[in-house]
């Protein structure tokens, strides 16, 4: 049985309230399919699951605020038989949780007699729409799904109310049981709590880690030459920024030196999947860092198509868990129209951060002569307790080295 | 298509860009960009949604022509006249 917890989707994540399960119990788990939506500092985000099985158990309600490694949920891989994993009826589940359930909910259960637990059982419906339902005394057998396979959603429960309910019942507010959970809706998270969530990150990063700086000017004729021509060819729709080439030369340059694609945690953990964040601001302050995933295998369209998806949802905080919680290795490039070098601060656990300032001209030495160029700052920060200065130079290099042959990438 | 659709079609999508500014406080020879604060990502979004909206083609190489009211309006009615 697999264990599905709640997690951890960047240094600075706590704790995230289950607003809806997407899947219910006895539904097909297929690799990547989203499990619940969890409401966190970072906004409404999908949780993802990355493996098969079929969905055996909830263990959180909706509306729940649970701790990080929280189990949420058990999965039985595919293949494994029902009954051997099905836990006795009498089982306390709740004593498998962080956080034990509220009185009330646990009373709920046992406390349904037979016939209503037969019942219900035959629809479908999730636990959020059943507790709405039993709050307004609601028949659900009169009530039409339009979840996932039929199931009863939330959002049916509301139809339904607002059919026969008159509106100003609608609007009372809900009794004691969802009281513990205000969080139904899409909340999108207020500025203090972003401004929270990076103070706690950037904290622990400028506390527990010993950060290195280097700084190379880069060249940038031989990239922007190259990206002009490219986007001769394509539609405005399609076309390149300059930092879909960053992206594209950091994960190659991770590629040839791996100690910074990693994670510090009891030593230096190298991670097989080179996943870049990519820091984006946000108009009423504060800063996302959704990952761009196995960018090293992205041809730059499809750098550039993730980056026309990312960017609009991060600033409007719909991000799937895998988006926050499996980047590698972060880019800043906020130096843009704004400074002509940025030096980051890593996002703990990761080992490196690569900042970008802006593209300008400036006068440089080339063979001898000096010419006007187009260039950029590149500063590396990374961290002394996993590299040293030398594997940072490497790097620096290496981007360097693909910068000066865009084609290559 | 006159100057006073052009610029309220111009003020609508930098509205979507950057909601918490008011487009139409802008001087005429005011870099945009700077004024509203939109980087080189939405810089993009922008010219993208002007060339849909007003069905006119922006080559990579005019987006310096884009950079002000005045040279926008002025760079975009004679897009549209030809």
């Amino acid at each position: 049985m697999i264990s599905f917890k709640m997690p951890s989707l960047g240094a600075d994540m706590e704790d995230g309230t289950l607003v809806e399960w997407r899947k219910q119990p006895g539904d097909l788990l297929q690799r990547g399919d989203i499990l619940a939506d969890v409401d966190t500092q970072k906004g409404l985000i999908e949780i993802e699951f990355f493996g098969e099985g079929v969905l055996e158990k909830q263990l959180v309600e909706e509306g729940q605020k649970v701790p990080v490694g929280t189990v949420l949920a058990l999965i039985r891989p595919v293949g494994a038989e029902a009954e051997q994993v099905v836990p006795p009826a009498a089982a306390p589940e709740p004593k498998k949780e962080a956080i034990p359930m509220e009185p009330i909910l646990q009373e709920e259960k046992p406390a349904s007699p037979p016939v209503a637990t037969e019942k219900t059982k035959r629809i479908k419906i999730s636990p959020l729409a059943r507790k709405m339902a039993e709050m307004h005394q609601m028949d659900i057998s009169q009530i039409k799904g339009t979840g996932p396979e039929g199931a009863i959603v939330k959002a049916d429960i509301e139809k339904r109310l607002a059919e026969i309910v008159p509106e100003k019942e609608v609007v009372e507010k809900p009794r004691e049981v969802l009281q513990q959970a205000p969080v139904q809706q899409a909340a999108i998270p207020e500025s203090e709590a972003i401004r929270k969530a990076v103070a706690a990150a950037m904290s622990r990063s400028n506390q527990d880690i010993p950060h290195y700086y280097l700084e190379k000017r880069m060249d940038m004729s031989k990239a922007l030459a190259w990206l002009k021509e490219a986007n001769k060819e394509r539609s405005v729709q399609q076309r390149l920024l300059p930092v879909a080439l960053f992206i594209k030369a950091v994960a190659k340059a991770l590629d040839d030196v791996p100690d910074l694609n990693a994670v510090w945690e009891n030593g230096l953990q190298r991670k097989n999947e080179i996943n870049i964040g990519f820091v984006v601001s946000l108009r009423t302050g504060g800063i996302m860092v959704p990952a761009i995933l196995n960018a090293d295998t992205l041809s730059m369209d499809a750098v550039m198509a993730c980056l026309n998806d990312i960017i609009p949802r991060a600033r409007a905080f719909k991000l799937r868990s895998s988006e926050l919680s499996q980047s590698t290795f972060t880019i800043t490039s906020i130096g843009e129209g704004g400074g002509d070098k940025v030096f980051g601060v890593i996002y703990p656990p990761q080992v490196g951060i690569v900042g970008f300032g802006e593209i300008r001209d400036e006068a440089v030495v080339h063979e001898g002569m000096i010419g006007i160029k187009p260039v950029v700052d590149v500063t590396l920060a990374a961290d002394h307790r996993a590299t040293d200065g030398l594997i940072g130079g490497k790097f620096l290099a290496a981007l360097n080295k693909y910068l000066q042959n865009p084609a290559s990438l | 298509m006159n100057e006073a659709t052009i610029k309220t079609t111009i003020f609508q999508l930098l509205k979507r860009i950057a909601p918490e500014n008011d487009p139409s406080t802008l001087m005429p020879d005011e870099n945009i960009r700077e004024a509203l604060n939109i980087d080189s990502f939405d810089a993009l979004q922008f010219i993208v949604a002007i060339s849909e909206k007003l069905n006119v083609d922006i080559p990579e190489e005019d987006y310096g022509k884009t950079a002000t009211l005045k040279s926008l309006m002025a760079y975009l009615q004679q897009k549209i006249k030809h």
